[in-house]
C-alpha cells in the first residue's frame, strides 16, 4: 500500500497539466470540481500510505521510493525520490485535507472571476509544490517544494494583477522568501561538503539525517542558524514576516490555505525534519525559541489594532507561528507540530470565515463596518466562534491542548519565555474576541447610508460545508495528542527519538499550567467585552481608538522602516550604481573609442569613409597581418 | 560531419546572396530550410556523442596551410556539444519565427539572411575548432555579420553601438591574436615543429610559467570582452538596446559563450598553471558582476536594457563556476551557457514581440499586458523564473551545481554569489510587475497576443526550460567526461586540490 505514495504528488500534478491546457474549456465550475477531485484523490492516497505505513513496525516506519536521479555530477548526487515516514505523512494528511476543504469553499467564492480555471491550476501546483516540500527525499527536492510553493504564492497574491497592491504584495512576498532562501542555499553548500550527501536517508553514510551526528558544533550551529534564516521568511517570523500581512491581497482562500494552514508551516516541517542537526547546536535552539517568542508576542500586539478582519489574522498568524518556533526551539518538536496541525484547522476556519462574512457584504473588509452578523450568518457565525475559542485557548477546543502542551514544556526550560508565552495568549484571547465581537457581535454597521444598503445573506452550501467540517474538527482536534494518551507524540516518535525534549513536571503543576492558562483566556475575552461590547461608542463606531494606537496598527513601524530604506537610501545606492556605471566604466570606453575616431579620421584619406569597408578592412587586414608575420618568422 | 556544419551555412549563404533581386522573399526561406538542415545535423551529431567518453570525438584533421602548421582540425566533446546543439536550433528559430526589421525593407531580406548563415557558420566553427588558427578566424568572422546586423537591421543610434560593439572586441581579438601566435612560435623553439594544433600545444607544455602567465593574459583579454566580464561589460547594453531581435537572441545566446567557452577550451586548457594562478582574480571579477550588474539592472528603464545587465550577472556565476575548478561548479557553468541561451533567449523574443506592437521598451510606458496578452505573459513568466533559478527550470541546474560546487574552493565568495538569486528576483519581479501588472492603458490595453508564428517558436524554448530543469541528466551525462578531464589537467599541472567527498579542499591540506 506504500508504494501509492507517488500517486500524492502525481494527482494534483495531474490537475495542474489538464487546468493548463483544458482549463477555459472546463469553464466555470467543472475546473474547479476537477481540481478538489484530484486534491481529494490525493489526500485518500495519503491516508492509504498512512495505513501502509502503520502496518510496518514502528523502527521500519521510514520507506524511500526513488524514481530518478535528477541532478548528479561527481560525489553530488541527487534523486526525485520521496521518503515516508511519521513526520511526512503527518503533512501530507493535512495539507491534503485542509486543502481539499479549501479547494471546494473556491468553487463557490471565486465565482464569476474569468480567470476562475487559471485560479484552480494555480491552487493545484500549490498542493504540488507543498507535497513535494514534504514528501521530497533530500534536501534540494525540499528546496524545489519550497520554491514551487513560494512562486505560487507570488502568483496568488498577485491574482488581480490589475491591482497595484496585490501586485506590490506578490513581489514583495517572494523576494523577500529569497532572503531565507539564501539561506537554505547556504546551509545546503555547508551541510555538502561537510557530510558529503544531501539525501535525508540511505546512499552512502547513512544518508543526511544519521550523518549529521559527526557534526561539529560550530557547523551544527552555522547550519541550524542558516536553516532558521530560511525557516523565518517562509513562516515570517521577525524580522522577514512583514510579506504576510501583505499577502492578504489575495483572495481569501488562498490565504487560508497557503497564508494560514499550510505553506507558513513549511519552515516548522524543515527544522523538524533536520531537528538531528538542531540537537547539536543547542545555542541555536536558544535563538530560536528567543525569535519565536519575540515574534509572538510582537505579532499579537500589531493585531489588536487592526481594522481589516484579515489583517487580524495575518498578524494572529505570525504570531501563532511565533509559538511553534518557541516549541521548535526548545526541542518540543511533536508540540510544535500538535500545534501546526491545530493551527491549521482553525485558522483556515476563521480565515474561511472571514471570508464568508467578506463575501456576504460584498468584499467588505473593515471591520468598523460590519458588526450582528451572527443573526444573518448563523453557520458562518457559529464556525467562527468554533474558531475564535479554539485560538484563545479555551477547552475543551483544540487549541487549548495544543497551546497548553508548548506552554507547559517551555515553562520547564525557561519561565522567562514562559511569560511571554502566556502574555501572547492573553492578548490572542482579546484580539480575537475583538474581532468577532466587532464582526458577529453588536450592532450592524454595514448598512451605513455612504456605503450603500446590504442585504447580507449566508454563503452557499459549497462555502458553508468547509466551515462545518473544520469546525467540528477545531472541537475534537485536540483529541489527537490528549495529553498522557499522547497519539501524535508516539507515532512521531521514530522521528525524533531522544531528541525530543519530554514533559518532566509533574501532574498537579501541568494542571496549574493550564488553569494559568484558562484563566488567562478568559480575562482577555473579558476586557474584550468590557471594551467592545459593554462601550456604546465603540458598539455604534466598531473602534475604540484609545486601545488601538497608530503605532500598533503599523506594527510599530518595523514594515514602514524597510520600505523607507529601499525606497530612500537603498534606492539611492542603485542608482548611483547605474549612474556609475555609465558615466564612469562605459565613460572610460568612449574616451577611447573617440581617440581611436580622431585617429581614424586623420587616416580618412586611405579609407572610403564607410564604416562597413572600414569593418571589413579590419578583418581582412588582420588575416594579412598573421600571414605577413608567420611567413617572416 | 563537423566539417558540413561549418561550411553547409556558408554554401546557404552564398545561395541565398545569389537569388535574384525580385525573387527575395523566398531568399528567407532559403535560409530558413538551409539553418533548419543545420539544425537536424546538429541533433544527428548530438545522437551519435558517444556518452561515456571525454575526448574530442567525431574528429576531422587535414592539413590546411601546412607551410604555417594550421590545420582544419575539428571535433567535439562534451563542453561544445550541447553550445553546437544550441546554436544549431537556436538560429533556424529565430530566423523563421522573427521578420527583419528596421527601416531596410523586404529588398534586403537577401542580405540579412546571409549575414545569419555566415554568424551561424563562424559560431560553430568557433565551437568546433581545435586548432588556434581556425579558432581564431571564426572568432573574428562572427563579428563581421554581427556588425552588419546590428548596423543594419537595429534600432535607434544602432551603427553607433555597432561600432562600439565593434571595437571592443576587436581590442580583445588583437590580444588574442598575439597570443595565438606567441604560443605557437615559442612552441616552435622549444619543439623544432609550428603547428596551431590545440591538443599538441597543450600537451608539449613548453612555456615557461612567466610565459604562460602572460599568454594566458592575452588570451583572458579577448574572453573578458566577449563574456563580458566586468568591468568591459558596457558595450553589451548598448548592443542589445540597438540590435534587431534576431541578433539579440543569437548574440546573448550563443555569441556570449564564445567567451566563457574561449576560457574554458582555450584559457584553462593551454595554461593550467596559469589559470588557476589568475583564479582568484577572476573569480572576484565574476562575483561583483553577478551583484553589481544586478544592482545596476535594477535602475534600467529599458526593458531590454535590463535584461542585458541581468545576463552580465548570470555570466558572473558562469564565469565564478569556471575558474572554482571543481567538477560540479564546471559542469554547472557549462550546463548554465545553454541554460542562460535558451531562457535569456526567450525573453529577449518577447521584448522584441512587445517593441514590434508598442515601438517602444521603456518599461514606464508600458504596463498590464498581462491583461492584453495574457499567454505572453505566461511565456514571460516561465523564462523569468528561469532566470531567478527556480528549481524544476533549466536555470536552477546549472546556478546551483555552480554555486555548491564553488563553495568547496571559494566559500566566501560564493555566500555572496549566492545573494544574487535575491536580487535576480527583485530586479525581474519588479520589472514584471511593472510590464504586465496593473491595468492597462492606451495602446497597452489593445495590445495583440502572440501569434501562432510566435508560438511556435517560443513552445520548443520554454519546453526546452521545463524538460531541462526536470530531467538534466542525459545533458550532465554529456557534459561531465569532458569537464572531469579538464579538471583533472588543473590538478595535474598547478598546485592545485581537487576536493574530494565530504571535506573542503583546506580542510584536506
Amino acid at each position: 500500500m506504500l508504494s501509492a505514495v507517488w500517486l500524492i504528488p502525481a494527482l494534483p500534478l495531474c490537475g495542474v497539466l489538464v487546468l493548463a491546457l483544458f482549463g477555459r474549456r472546463l469553464g466555470e465550475p467543472l475546473a474547479g470540481w476537477v481540481a478538489t477531485t484530484f486534491v481529494a484523490g490525493s489526500f485518500v492516497a495519503g491516508v492509504v500510505t498512512w495505513i501502509g505505513l502503520l502496518g510496518h513496525d514502528e523502527e521500519h516506519r521510514q520507506v524511500v521510493f526513488r524514481l530518478f536521479t535528477w541532478i548528479s555530477v561527481g560525489s553530488f548526487s541527487v534523486d526525485v525520490g520521496f521518503l515516508v515516514d511519521p513526520l511526512s505523512i503527518t503533512w501530507v494528511l493535512f495539507v491534503t485535507f485542509v486543502g481539499a476543504l479549501i479547494h471546494l469553499y473556491s468553487i463557490s467564492y471565486m465565482h464569476g472571476d474569468d480567470r476562475f480555471g487559471t485560479f484552480f491550476c494555480y491552487l493545484n501546483l500549490f498542493v504540488f509544490s507543498m507535497l513535494v516540500l514534504v514528501l521530497g527525499d533530500n534536501l534540494v527536492l525540499t528546496f524545489l517544494g519550497w520554491e514551487g510553493v513560494g512562486a505560487c504564492s507570488y502568483l496568488l497574491i498577485s491574482f488581480w494583477f490589475q491591482r497595484d497592491a496585490a501586485a506590490t504584495a506578490g513581489k514583495k512576498a517572494f523576494v523577500t522568501n529569497r532572503i531565507g532562501d539564501w539561506g537554505f542555499m547556504t546551509a545546503m553548500f555547508l551541510l555538502f561538503w561537510t557530510l558529503g550527501t544531501l539525501t535525508y536517508v540511505g546512499g552512502s553514510g547513512g544518508g543526511l539525517l544519521s550523518a549529521s551526528e559527526t557534526l561539529t558544533t560550530g557547523t551544527a550551529t552555522a547550519v541550524a542558524l542558516l536553516l532558521f534564516v530560511a525557516a523565518a521568511g517562509k513562516s515570517a517570523q521577525f524580522p522577514l514576516f512583514v510579506w504576510l500581512p501583505d499577502a492578504m491581497e489575495g483572495p481569501t482562500p488562498v490565504s487560508a490555505l497557503i497564508h494560514a494552514a499550510t505553506m507558513v508551516t513549511a519552515g516548522i516541517y524543515l527544522l523538524a525534519r533536520l531537528n538531528p542537526v538542531l540537537h547539536l547546536a543547542p545555542s541555536a535552539g536558544d535563538v530560536i525559541a528567543v525569535v519565536g517568542a519575540f515574534t509572538a508576542l510582537f505579532a499579537a500586539t500589531a493585531a489588536v489594532a487592526q481594522r481589516d478582519i484579515k489583517k487580524v489574522l495575518a498578524y494572529s498568524t505570525v504570531s501563532q507561528l511565533g509559538y511553534m518556533f518557541l516549541a521548535i526551539g526548545t526541542g518540543a518538536y511533536v508540540a510544535a507540530i500538535f500545534h501546526t496541525i491545530t493551527h491549521a484547522f482553525f485558522k483556515a476556519l476563521l480565515f474561511l470565515g472571514a471570508g464568508s462574512a467578506i463575501h456576504a457584504l460584498d468584499g467588505e473588509q473593515d471591520m468598523r463596518r460590519m458588526g450582528a452578523l451572527r443573526a444573518v450568518l448563523p453557520i458562518t457565525a457559529t464556525a467562527s466562534i468554533i474558531g475564535w475559542l479554539a485560538i484563545a485557548g479555551v477547552p475543551p477546543f483544540e487549541g487549548f491542548f495544543s497551546k497548553d502542551e508548548i506552554l507547559a514544556v517551555v515553562w520547564q526550560d525557561n519561565p522567562g519565555l514562559w511569560f511571554v508565552g502566556l502574555l501572547t495568549a492573553l492578548l490572542t484571547a482579546y484580539y480575537m474576541s475583538r474581532q468577532v465581537f466587532l464582526v458577529f457581535f453588536g450592532h450592524a454597521r454595514w448598512d451605513d447610508p455612504a456605503h450603500g444598503s446590504r442585504h447580507p445573506h449566508e454563503s452557499p452550501a459549497l462555502m458553508t460545508i468547509p466551515l462545518i467540517v473544520l469546525g467540528g474538527l477545531s472541537i475534537v482536534g485536540g483529541l489527537i495528542n490528549l495529553p498522557g494518551v499522547e497519539t501524535l507524540g508516539h507515532f512521531l516518535e521514530p522521528v525524533f527519538g531522544e531528541r525530543e525534549l519530554h514533559l518532566t513536571v509533574s501532574g498537579a503543576s501541568q494542571v496549574a499550567l493550564a488553569a494559568v492558562a484558562v484563566v488567562v483566556a478568559v480575562v482577555g475575552i473579558l476586557i474584550a467585552r468590557r471594551l467592545y461590547l459593554r462601550d456604546p461608542v465603540a458598539l455604534e463606531t466598531g473602534e475604540h481608538p484609545s486601545v488601538e494606537p497608530e503605532l500598533l496598527r503599523r506594527a510599530w513601524g518595523v514594515d514602514g522602516a524597510f520600505s523607507a530604506f529601499f525606497g530612500g537610501p537603498g534606492r539611492r545606492l542603485a542608482l548611483a550604481a547605474a549612474a556609475f556605471d555609465r558615466s564612469v566604466i562605459d565613460g572610460a570606453v568612449r574616451g577611447t573609442a573617440s581617440v581611436v575616431q580622431r585617429t581614424g579620421q586623420r587616416s580618412r584619406v586611405i579609407q572610403s569613409g564607410l564604416v562597413r569597408r572600414y569593418a571589413l578592412g579590419i578583418v581582412v587586414g588582420a588575416v594579412v597581418l598573421m600571414v605577413v608575420v608567420a611567413v617572416g618568422a | 560531419m563537423l566539417s558540413a556544419l561549418v561550411i553547409l551555412p556558408v554554401l546557404f549563404a552564398v545561395a541565398v546572396a545569389l537569388v535574384p533581386a525580385r525573387h527575395a522573399p523566398a531568399a528567407r526561406w532559403l535560409g530558413v530550410a538551409g539553418a533548419t538542415l543545420v539544425g537536424v545535423l546538429s541533433v544527428v551529431v548530438l545522437v551519435r556523442f558517444d556518452v561515456g567518453d571525454g575526448g574530442f570525438q567525431m574528429v576531422v584533421d587535414r592539413s590546411w596551410i601546412s607551410e604555417l602548421g594550421v590545420s582544419w582540425h575539428l571535433g567535439i566533446d562534451g563542453i561544445s556539444l550541447f553550445l553546437v546543439v544550441l546554436t544549431g536550433l537556436l538560429f533556424p528559430l529565430v530566423m523563421a519565427g522573427v521578420k527583419p526589421e528596421g527601416s531596410a525593407g523586404q529588398h534586403d531580406a537577401r542580405a540579412y539572411t546571409a549575414w545569419m548563415l555566415l554568424l551561424e557558420a563562424g559560431c560553430l566553427g568557433a565551437f568546433l575548432a581545435l586548432d588556434l588558427f581556425v579558432f581564431f578566424v571564426m572568432f573574428e568572422v562572427v563579428l563581421v555579420p554581427m556588425y552588419f546586423l546590428i548596423g543594419g537591421w537595429g534600432h535607434g543610434d544602432s551603427s553607433k553601438a555597432a561600432t562600439k560593439f565593434f571595437l571592443f572586441t576587436m581590442t580583445g581579438s588583437a590580444f588574442l591574436l598575439v597570443g595565438i601566435v606567441a604560443v605557437a612560435f615559442l612552441n616552435q623553439q622549444a619543439t623544432g615543429t609550428l603547428t596551431f594544433d590545440l591538443v599538441t600545444l597543450a600537451d608539449s607544455q613548453s612555456l615557461a610559467t612567466t610565459t604562460g602567465r602572460w599568454l594566458f593574459l592575452a588570451f583572458a583579454a579577448a574572453f573578458a570582452v566577449k563574456t563580458p566580464v566586468f568591468p568591459l561589460h558596457t558595450w553589451l547594453p548598448d548592443a542589445h538596446t540597438q540590435a534587431p531581435t534576431a541578433a539579440s537572441v543569437i548574440l546573448a545566446g550563443v555569441m556570449l559563450k564564445l567567451g566563457t567557452y574561449g576560457f574554458l577550451r582555450f584559457g584553462i586548457f593551454l595554461f593550467p598553471e596559469a589559470a588557476n594562478y589568475f583564479a582568484p582574480l577572476l573569480v572576484t571579477l565574476g562575483v561583483i558582476g553577478i551583484v553589481y550588474a544586478a544592482v545596476v539592472a535594477t535602475m534600467q528603464p529599458d526593458l531590454k536594457r535590463l535584461i542585458a545587465y541581468s545576463s552580465v550577472a548570470h555570466l558572473g556565476f558562469i564565469v565564478l563556476g569556471l575558474f572554482a575548478f571543481t567538477g560540479q561548479s564546471v559542469t554547472g557553468g557549462v550546463i548554465q551557457m545553454v541554460n542562460h541561451g535558451v531562457s535569456t533567449g526567450v525573453l529577449f523574443l518577447i521584448v522584441g514581440m512587445i517593441y514590434e506592437r508598442r515601438h517602444t521598451r521603456e518599461i514606464a510606458k508600458l504596463g498590464g499586458l498581462q491583461k492584453s496578452a495574457p499567454v505572453m505573459a505566461v511565456c514571460f513568466t516561465i523564462a523569468m523564473f528561469s532566470s531567478i533559478g527556480l528549481p524544476g527550470l533549466n536555470g536552477f541546474v546549472g546556478e546551483f551545481l555552480v554555486l555548491i560546487g564553488s563553495f568547496s574552493t571559494r566559500r566566501w565568495w560564493t555566500i555572496v554569489a549566492t545573494t544574487g538569486v535575491i536580487l535576480a528576483a527583485l530586479y525581474l519581479l519588479w520589472a514584471y510587475q511593472r510590464v504586465f501588472h496593473g491595468t492597462p492603458e492606451g495602446d497597452n490595453a489593445t495590445m495583440p497576443d502572440v501569434t501562432r508564428r510566435e508560438g511556435l517558436v517560443l513552445v520548443p524554448l520554454l519546453a526546452c526550460i521545463v524538460v531541462m530543469g526536470i530531467y538534466p541528466r542525459p545533458v550532465l551525462d554529456r557534459i561531465e567526461p569532458a569537464v572531469d578531464r579538464l579538471v583533472a589537467r588543473i590538478d595535474d599541472r598547478s598546485p592545485y586540490d581537487v576536493p574530494a567527498d565530504g571535506g573542503t579542499a583546506e580542510e584536506q591540506r
